[in-house]
């Protein structure tokens, strides 16, 4: 197999770490907002376990990209256009239905990628993995949850979560994309194809989707560009909040 | 209006029975059965769960302390202190 990309290894690595980091962040951003002490406990759960998966992520990355960049230094030094997570997880949170939403189709699509990573020929991986799947799989069922219940709840819930799907869905194309890094990660056997990800996704999205008396929105709108640094606006803001303090005061400790 | 009240209790290791610690709201059992699990086992506290509808529990009156708790205190024959017990059991 002959690599396509230099480091096409520590760039999916890199992809799935800034996925994970800006999910967490936006639902760390509900810290003391949500609608119920127990709910804003169980956002901040969610989002520690994913900045977790996270540091562990940019750990492997760093050995992979031969660089020993610490995880603070990809978290906190590196500008917008050098992450690639997706355009879906960098999206705001809007209300709670809004983030519901998004949880509920980024877990499902990390709980299937976890699952395939779990026979990564990359062994640190592949023991990461190991770990993730227990966490998303509990991500998916809070998100299920509350999706069944604001769906098939009341007029409003049900309105907030229609317009949820709508403004989230078209962003949802991306996470299955295919480039030469995936291609050569899907090569080396490090990670699954996007592709082969989307039947198991598909079917539990909308048996969920349905069981809430939601439907799929029809789209063509198809935003794209995450992978290769290219952002949506209010990702920008948020980067500006979370890398503010540790770029005002380099080294910080606490 | 708010949701309901329910009690939770964790068993922190097999063996063990149940404790109580505490209380939270939530919609329905289920949903309280998974805030439980959020708001009181993030330290490794349980391997079991129970939620109980605050409303269904029966508890004792504070006025009754008296008659209810206060006749037991010179009955110690009731206590089992003339049994040795045997140092391997932990929990009794």
């Amino acid at each position: 197999m002959t690599l396509v990309v230099a480091g096409a290894a520590a760039v999916y690595t890199l992809r799935i770490a800034d996925d994970c980091l800006v999910l967490s962040h936006r639902l760390a951003q509900w810290s003391s907002w949500a609608p119920t002490l127990e709910d804003d406990v169980a956002l901040t759960n969610i989002a520690l376990d994913l900045l977790g998966q996270a540091r562990v992520m940019y750990a492997r990355t760093a050995e992979l990209d031969g660089t020993g960049r610490s995880e603070d230094d990809y978290a906190f030094m590196r500008d917008e256009r050098e992450f690639v997570n997706c355009l879906l997880v960098e999206q705001e949170n809007g209300d709670f239905a809004t983030t519901i939403v998004r949880q509920l189709l980024c877990s499902t699509y990390q709980l299937a990628q976890w699952q395939a990573l779990t026979s990564s020929t990359d062994e640190q991986v592949a023991a990461i993995a190991g770990k993730a799947v227990k966490e998303s799989a509990y991500h998916r069922d809070h998100a299920t949850d509350w999706t069944l219940r604001l769906g098939d709840g009341t007029e409003e819930s049900h309105r907030r979560m229609g317009s949820a799907l709508a403004a989230l869905w078209p962003f949802t194309a991306e996470l299955f994309e295919s480039d030469a890094v995936t291609r050569d990660a899907a090569g080396l056997g490090i990670g699954p194809d996007p592709d082969a990800l989307r039947p198991a996704w598909d079917a539990y999205i909308k048996r969920a989707l349905s069981d809430a008396t939601l439907t799929v929105p029809e789209t063509t709108w198809r935003p794209t560009g995450g992978r290769q640094g290219l952002h949506t606006e209010p990702f920008g803001y948020m980067l500006a909040e979370m890398q503010h303090l540790h770029r005002s005061f380099p080294g910080v400790t606490w | 209006m708010p949701a309901p009240l329910w009690e939770v209790f964790i068993r922190s290791k097999r063996g063990l029975s149940h404790n109580h610690v505490g209380s939270l709201h939530a919609p329905d059992a289920e949903m309280a059965l998974r805030n439980a699990r959020d708001v009181y086992t993030r330290r490794m506290e349980g391997v079991s769960i129970w939620v109980v509808p605050s409303a269904v529990i029966t508890a004792s009156s504070p006025d009754e302390k008296d008659s209810f708790f206060d006749p037991a205190a010179d009955k110690a024959y009731r206590h089992p202190t003339f049994y040795s017990i045997p140092k391997e059991v932990q929990q009794l």
